[in-house]
């Protein structure tokens, strides 16, 4: 399975509320960053706790967020990220230019 | 993979386990264990030594492994690069099947370990995790003010130091390579091993010194 995004790039992790098993965290929903590494593929959790599993591999990001970006009061350094794991229907691309991002 | 429930009460911030007698999912867990082994499915005492397994893995497992990365680079760079395979070249049993990623602490940057959703732990290499790792206050706090929390673990950042939060909420799980202290340079490896802590493996501290 090809991976439709690629290291480096800008994302921006969906605002969806769908209910189920969601592995996507709900402080992270709508927020900028960019693809910290491309991960494996595995089984979509939110159909494999209905007991679907054939077919349903689907790739997983590792994303990371700038602290200063995800929390408006981030009382941290500039320099501090966060990073977690989040599968490619949760992601969508994000222009260049949305947040200003510290070089890893 | 095991995964925390929503209660229908929430429970106070650090109390996981605290509640008055089973709550829903206890009785589930229960019911379903029980007609398992009424069809024959499973023995009981099949649930009991699952049980010993998981409370015979101890941190000192992954102290090994750290200490053995410490002495041997060749091996820390194979750790670093697959995490999975190495540990299993040390002889740790993957029995969970999950994927492991090791990352190293740095003068530049300090880790730190958290699952938000539920309680996601490098299991094979650690055993179980703290009482407070589940806790809904570190869950939070980790990933929203790291640097109130570490402070309250006395391991205070310096603001040239970024920080990392790793939030282990789906398929990965996170070990921290400390890094090792200055004076440790003639140690054996299993002199090595007794400085490296549990929660320095899942970045709330530093090594001990020697």
């Amino acid at each position: 399975m090809s991976s439709r995004y690629a290291v480096g790039d800008r994302i921006r992790i969906s605002a969806r509320y769908a209910p189920g098993h969601v592995r996507t965290p709900f402080y992270a929903r709508g927020a900028t960053g960019h693809i910290e590494r491309v991960l494996d593929t595995f089984l979509d959790p939110e159909r494999e706790a209905f007991g679907v599993n054939a077919g349903t591999e689907t790739q997983l990001y590792r994303v990371r967020l700038n602290q200063s970006t995800l929390w408006p009061d981030y009382s941290g350094e500039p320099a501090d990220v966060l990073e977690l794991e989040i599968f490619e229907h949760w992601l969508e691309p994000a222009p260049e230019s949305s947040e200003q991002e510290n070089p890893s | 993979m095991s995964h925390e429930h929503d209660h229908a009460v929430p429970h106070a911030s650090i109390d996981v386990d605290l509640s008055d007698g089973p709550d829903y999912f206890d009785v589930m867990v229960r019911a379903l264990q029980e007609l398992l082994v009424d069809k024959g499915l499973i023995g009981a005492g099949e649930v009991r030594a699952r049980l010993e397994v998981l409370d015979d893995i101890a941190p000192s497992r992954g102290a090994a492994l750290i200490a053995r990365a410490w002495t041997d680079p060749a091996f820390k760079q194979r750790l670093l690069a697959d995490g999975s395979a190495a540990v299993e070249e040390f002889g740790i049993d993957n029995y969970d099947g999950t994927r492991l990623i090791v990352i190293e602490q740095t003068p530049e940057v300090h880790n730190l370990v958290v699952c938000t959703l539920c309680s996601c732990y490098p299991r094979p290499v650690l055993g179980l995790p703290p009482d407070w790792y589940k806790s809904r206050a570190y869950r939070a706090r980790a990933v929203r003010d790291p640097r109130g929390l570490l402070r309250e673990f006395g391991t205070a950042v310096p603001t040239e130091v970024a920080i990392r939060v790793h939030d282990s909420n789906a398929n990965m799980r996170y070990l921290i390579m400390p890094m090792r202290p200055a004076g440790s340079e003639s140690m054996t490896e299993a002199e090595l091993a007794a400085l490296i802590t549990r929660d320095s493996m899942i970045g709330v501290t530093t090594a001990k010194l020697p």
